[in-house]
């Protein structure tokens, strides 16, 4: 299988270790990925908000890019997926407005969880796990942007969706129901008004400790950066880890948590670094 | 009768217009509440999201482009996914944002679009985001200079910022992008 890649800045940046990941599961499972030469910032939030025009040529130009490979185009990060979601219907429905002549490209733009949640990829997943997760209790946490709004994202569960329970049920994890899956954390915000988003963070904190979660994990890299940072200002010592979907299922096909992998978190990965030590199955035994 | 209530007949056309141009059908309210229930941020707000709604139906866009609500809008989308009557409650956010500053409006939360011009001049520059110099023009712009020192640093030495911009090929294209032409405003 072979696709095209789209990192997006965040994964050359804060979440550079979730291009590690996504790159690590893709090789494990054989997907070919082909990053879009020369591709461009999405424009983000911060484009659409303010800019309707930047905002939808900016992804604009990546989708024109691809048209030549015309590979379906992996995207991990949601902000991304929405953005380049947003231009092709855009772009779709009137190509000329957008001084595009021609626009009718048969690939797809796939977002990174409901592609490995798909049946296929996950039981491409489960006959390889070289070591799973032990029952280890996760808050599955999706924020907005892979969701909503669901013309645009095409997601089928926007309310309710499960493509990351999913992942963390066959990676032999137990996904906890709590109630904020879906809730924003203000990840546009924070850097502007920080104490905006201590508040849902830690409301999201809150939720998930209540359910008896023992980490997040999460396929958003704001969410990642923000729900860890602003719980370390709110709750401290309390703060629970942020895991992406990829680290987990690069984990659970390697047999190991790598040391390098573990000094990233700003809030100290142990519930998983005790899985991969074996720690948590001497506890059970003993 | 206070001057600031809200009424019916004197907004503007042309900003109706414009909304109705998008697509965004403000009239369609019928005040459910949904919007203001789910929005995460709406304790925070001065004017409520079904307020937004309903100024704008009355074309009142002045007082909707001086509220705060415009700029602590996240942009989660969840009112306009759970609105009934499929109003673009997201879109019309944007909307009011791209015109206050159009329109050199000041804005009631002053750092938030600045954040935002911060992270777009990153683009403009680069071709894609570098998120130390977008930091520090942010810091310089909105003079938080101390805000968050401790977070930049240890992600700083976690290595999740790179100190390198990443820069493209095509910023030609990127400088076109931004340069003002065939602005949807003026079709």
């Amino acid at each position: 299988m072979k696709m095209a890649y789209y990192p997006g800045c965040s994964l050359q940046g804060t979440a550079l270790d979730y291009d590690i990941s996504v790159r690590k599961v893709c090789g494990a499972l054989d997907i070919e990925l082909v990053e879009i030469d020369d591709w461009n910032c999405c424009g983000a939030s911060s484009a659409h908000m303010t800019n309707r025009e930047i905002g939808m040529r900016l992804p604009m130009r990546n989708l024109l890019l691809n048209q030549e490979p015309g590979l379906d185009i992996l995207v991990p990060c949601a902000a991304c997926f929405q953005r380049l979601k947003a231009a092709d219907l855009a772009l779709r429905e009137a190509p000329e407005f957008w001084d595009v002549p021609h626009y009718q490209p048969e690939f797809q733009i796939v977002h990174i969880s409901s592609f490995l949640a798909s049946a296929e990829i996950i039981s491409r997943i489960g006959e390889n796990i070289l070591r799973g997760l032990d029952d280890l209790a996760l808050a599955c946490y999706y924020g907005c942007l892979s969701l909503r709004h669901p013309k645009i994202t095409g997601a089928a569960n926007f309310e309710m969706p499960d493509t990351l329970e999913t992942i963390v049920a066959n990676l032999g994890g137990r996904p906890v129901q709590w109630s904020h899956r879906t809730e924003c954390c203000s990840g546009s915000l924070t850097m502007a008004r920080p104490d905006i988003a201590r508040k849902l963070v830690a409301d999201i904190h809150t939720a998930a400790k209540k359910a008896g979660a023992a980490a997040f994990v999460t396929d958003c890299p704001m969410c990642q950066a923000n729900v860890e940072s602003r719980q370390l200002d709110t709750v401290g010592e309390e703060s629970l880890p942020v895991f992406f979907a990829t680290e987990l299922i690069a984990a659970a096909l390697s047999g190991e948590y790598s040391p390098k992998q573990r000094k990233v978190h700003l809030v100290a990965p142990d519930a998983l670094t005790k899985v991969f030590s074996g720690e948590t199955a001497r506890e059970e035994r003993s | 009768m206070s001057t600031d209530c809200i009424a019916p007949g004197s907004g503007s056309n042309k900003f109706l217009d414009k909304l109705d141009s998008l697509g965004i059908d403000v009239h369609a309210c019928y005040q459910c509440g949904r919007c203001s229930s789910g929005c995460p941020v709406a304790e925070f707000f001065d004017l409520g999201v079904m307020e937004v709604v309903r100024l704008a139906s009355y074309g009142l866009e002045d007082k909707l482009l001086h509220s705060k609500t415009i700029w602590l809008c996240a942009a989660c989308e969840t009112c306009a996914s759970r609105c009934p009557n499929d109003i673009e409650i997201a879109a019309l956010m944007d909307v009011l944002r791209e015109l206050a500053l159009r329109k050199n409006i000041r804005p009631a939360e002053e750092r938030v679009p600045v954040f935002h011009q911060s992270f777009l001049d990153s683009i403009r520059h680069w071709g894609r985001a570098y998120e130390i110099g977008m930091i520090g023009a942010y810091k310089m712009r909105s003079k938080d200079f101390l805000g968050d020192m401790k977070l930049g640093m240890n992600m700083f030495l976690k290595g999740k910022l790179s100190l390198m911009p990443h820069s493209i090929k095509g910023k030609s294209e990127i400088g076109t992008i931004f340069s003002g032409k065939g602005k949807e405003y003026e079709r």
